[in-house]
């Protein structure tokens, strides 16, 4: 078998296309090899020896953003070779989000621009505002402002737009990095990583070097796991509301000790803790090792995922009193935002990553 | 800290140099109660010397430890080192050295350095060489956070110039910082600033103008020039100056710093030739990881001290992945004329090596025993025609690691002077590793050196000032 080595570069030639530098730094990864042990963009790195653009976009959306790497990287500035894998890494990855969604115009608006994720949100509250105060309330709890037909009306296809969006750049990510046929054991692994942060643990559980230089730190695996699991908790809440309300012909309000606010409460609370630890953190890392030109993107996105969460405490913790109405709008607005921009903001890598680790699971399988 | 405050500082145990060796000799010093201060030459994203280039400690030890599986007794230690050196070492301070190894993995463990499974390709290391997690930078970078918490002060860019002595006494030690020059008091002196291989001009003093054109491997920092003063003021030395680690590397790597990633490993399934397009040595004599450490010589010994690598096709995907592209032909003329090697004489070297091939198996892990038949120089193993294009060339050049000159301690790390062991100087690492490496190079062996020397003189040190 030979080898197509004119899909090698030069080491010297720092490029500003990012796939083609993502290929430049991870050639001079490969060979070097000293960061083997930290997360799994590197073993995939040495299963290959040379990268076309569908190997960068994988390992770019492997990529954890720990910076492990960085810190131990014998070749970054200011040696000749100027190695930043984390960057070249966060650069190709949202080059790639940019370009595999659909309508792809809106990734790249909302990935680089915090003040249009600032307008969208604006936007969100307006519609609610107007959709409160336009339509007829029918029902108990929030149900008294907008009816439960009205809320279907609206967040069923602001749910199920996405989705389909997703669908489509998933598969347009498949194919881009040669996928193969996906096995249980694929998504089984992916989960497991995917669940514990295991490419946020250094490799050895000791942490990553996000918020603190080249000292191990979790802080960062620990406020990403608040959010995912906050996250994930407050989905459960809302999806068990649906079960409750179509199965069990229990419509919303719930009290404390149901399955909607058990869920919901502690989700809410894991998620604003987690948005507010993840925004101190990006404050303190260093602003160099991440994607060029997308951190307002970034930052208003946390902004906007910590607001879903508030609110919707906000709007419990306010139940009886007089500001159910306004509450309701904002919450409301903010998920309708949040949720129609899933696939254009930072919400995005969450479905990428799982991709690539279903993918590396495959590649380590075969 | 600048340098006006350091100079009116009181300090216990002053260290040139801020490697691996400087800062093992820093943290034991301050760990027994010494106020420290380390002077490193280079900026801080450079810190670290050539221990930023590391990768391994290799390490005696019976029974797993650590990364390391199975046993490595002290007697194979010893006998993998005068392998290598061909006996010129000093058994006492070799085998102090390898004895303790043993102790200072765990050390290391406990001052913040991981260790990870061998790296791929590395799997016949597993049991002799523990591999940092992340390599020698990680391992620079936890000793410096292990130190600062230990209170040790730092200066980078601060080149110290010259020791001042009081007979066998250090009493300052004369530092240049942001340009401008200071005496720092000492009260005890550690000297760890490696070897002089990046003063190019020692190096053509040296080896002869050929020098010019050696690559340098680590740190443009290590110009020996506090292993230049204290020979000057008569310390003792030990080495021979044209003593070195240097490996056959890729010739289009960077003057200096190119590190691991310009390693080449397709000697053995390839044709090597000079200049003039003719071979010179055996490229298969042996398994590269035992044959690596020779080519920097045998290509430092040809014409412009350039040679080039080829293979076929066949070969291309073999060896670990290179740094640079190859130089690709589809014939051995048009490679002849990318090379700028005479084609004519390229084309005769590689027809009469092809004639010398014969029909065997060959196996590419192991010594095949496939040699060529009635050419001088022969392949012993491996020899399999150059044939099928596209035909790919890499050139080598002599990369240098380190230089064997260097200062002469006895088993505390003590400084020998004019007239004994000075009273208050200890040196480590690359700088005195000439005491142990007369010769040759085994993987792993700088940093074992450098571990357990420096603990050794920060322990000392920070004795002698209690």
């Amino acid at each position: 078998m030979s080898l197509d080595v004119t899909l090698q570069t030069d080491p010297d030639t720092v490029l500003t296309d990012p796939v083609a530098e993502a290929r430049r730094q991870i050639e001079v990864c490969n060979a070097c090899r000293y960061c083997e042990g930290f997360c799994a963009v590197f073993p995939a790195i040495t299963r290959e020896k040379v990268f076309a653009d569908g190997d960068i976009t994988q390992l770019a959306n492997l990529c954890h953003n720990c910076r492990g790497c960085y810190y131990a990287c014998q070749y970054t500035d200011p040696h000749d070779w100027a190695l930043n894998l984390p960057r070249a890494l966060a650069d190709a990855r949202i080059d790639s989000w940019e370009r595999l969604a659909w309508p792809g115009g809106l990734a790249r608006l909302f990935q680089r621009s915090g003040t249009a994720i600032a307008a969208a949100l604006a936007l969100g509250f307006a519609v609610m505002f107007l959709a409160i105060a336009a339509l007829p309330g029918g029902g108990e709890g929030f149900y008294a402002w907008i009816s439960h037909g009205a809320m279907v009306a609206i967040f069923l296809p602001a749910f199920l737009f996405p989705l389909a969006s997703l669908a489509i750049s998933l598969r347009r990510y498949w194919q881009e990095v040669g996928g193969g046929a996906i096995r249980l054991s694929h998504l089984r692994a992916a989960g497991l990583a995917a669940a514990r942060m295991k490419n946020l643990d250094g490799g050895q559980g000791q942490g990553c070097n996000f918020e603190k230089e080249d000292r191990y730190s979790s802080g960062r695996r620990h406020v990403h796991q608040a959010i995912m699991w906050g996250f994930l908790l407050c989905f459960a809440s809302t999806s068990a509301a649906t079960v409750l309300h179509y199965l069990f012909d229990s419509p919303a309000p719930y009290g404390f000790w149901s399955l909607p606010k058990l869920l919901g409460v502690p989700g809410g609370l894991l998620l604003v803790a987690g948005c507010i630890g993840m925004v101190m953190l990006k404050r303190k890392a260093d602003p160099g090792l991440d994607a060029t030109g997308r951190s307002t993107g970034s930052a208003a996105f946390v902004w906007l995922l910590g607001f879903v969460g508030l609110s919707g405490l906000l709007l419990y913790a306010a139940r009886g009193a007089g500001l159910t109405g306004p509450l309701l709008a904002l919450h409301l607005g903010a998920v309708l935002t949040f949720f129609l921009l899933t696939p254009f903001s930072k919400m995005a890598h969450g479905f990428y990553r799982f991709a690539a680790l279903v993918k590396d699971a495959g590649d380590k399988a075969a | 800290m600048d340098g006006t405050t350091a100079a009116a500082e009181d300090w216990d145990v002053v260290i040139a140099g801020g490697g691996n060796a400087a800062l093992c000799a820093a943290i034991e010093a301050a760990e027994a109660g010494a106020r420290v201060l380390i002077l490193e030459g280079a900026p801080k994203p450079y810190r670290g010397g050539n221990s930023r280039h590391t990768r391994n400690f290799r390490c005696m030890h019976h029974g797993a430890l650590g990364p390391l599986v199975d046993t490595y007794d002290e007697d194979e230690f010893f006998d993998d080192l005068l392998r290598v050196t061909k006996g010129e070492t000093d058994e006492a301070l070799a085998r102090m050295c390898i004895r303790t190894s043993a102790d200072c993995l765990p050390w290391m463990q406990a001052h913040g350095v991981r260790f990870q499974p061998s790296l791929a390709g590395t799997l016949s290391l597993d049991r002799t060489n523990a591999f940092f997690l992340g390599g020698g930078k990680a391992l620079v970078n936890a000793y410096y956070l292990t130190a600062a918490d230990l209170g040790v002060e730092v200066i980078y860019e601060a080149q110290v110039r010259h020791v001042v002595m009081d007979g066998p006494k250090a009493t300052h030690l004369e530092v240049k910082i942001a340009g401008t020059s200071h005496r720092i008091p000492a009260k005890a002196v550690i000297l760890a600033s490696g070897g002089f291989q990046s003063d190019i001009d020692w190096l053509a003093r040296a080896w002869g103008e050929a020098a010019r054109n050696f690559l340098i491997r680590g740190t443009p920092y290590n110009r020996g020039v506090v292993l230049k003063d204290m020979i000057d003021q008569g310390a003792q030395s030990v080495g021979d100056p044209t003593q070195c680690h240097a490996v056959a590397i890729d010739g289009r790597a960077p003057k200096f710093d190119g590190g691991i990633a310009t390693r080449l490993d397709c000697v053995p399934f390839s044709v090597v030739v000079n200049r003039n397009g003719e071979r010179f040595y055996d490229e298969g004599e042996d398994v590269w990881p035992k044959r690596y450490a020779i080519w920097g010589r045998l290509v430092a010994a040809q014409p412009d001290q350039v040679a080039y690598s080829i293979i076929d096709a066949r070969s291309i995907n073999l060896f670990m992945p290179s740094v640079y592209p190859p130089v690709a032909a589809d014939s051995i003329g048009e490679l002849a004329a990318k090379l700028d090697l005479p084609a004519d004489r390229l084309g005769e070297t590689i027809s009469g090596f092809n004639a010398a091939c014969r029909d065997g198996e060959f196996h590419p892990q192991q010594l095949d025993g496939l040699a060529t038949h009635g050419i001088e120089p022969a392949k012993t193993n491996w020899a399999r025609p150059i044939t099928d294009p596209p035909f790919y060339a890499y050139a080598l050049r002599p990369g240098v690691t380190f230089t064997y000159l260097g200062l002469k301690v006895d088993d505390r790390a003590r400084v020998a002077g004019p007239e004994g062991q000075y009273a208050n100087v200890w040196s480590a690492g690359e700088m005195m590793a000439g005491s142990i490496l007369g010769q040759g190079y085994l993987a792993g062996f700088g940093m074992t050196i450098g571990t357990v020397f420096g603990r050794i003189a920060g322990q000392e040190a920070a004795k002698h000032v209690a």
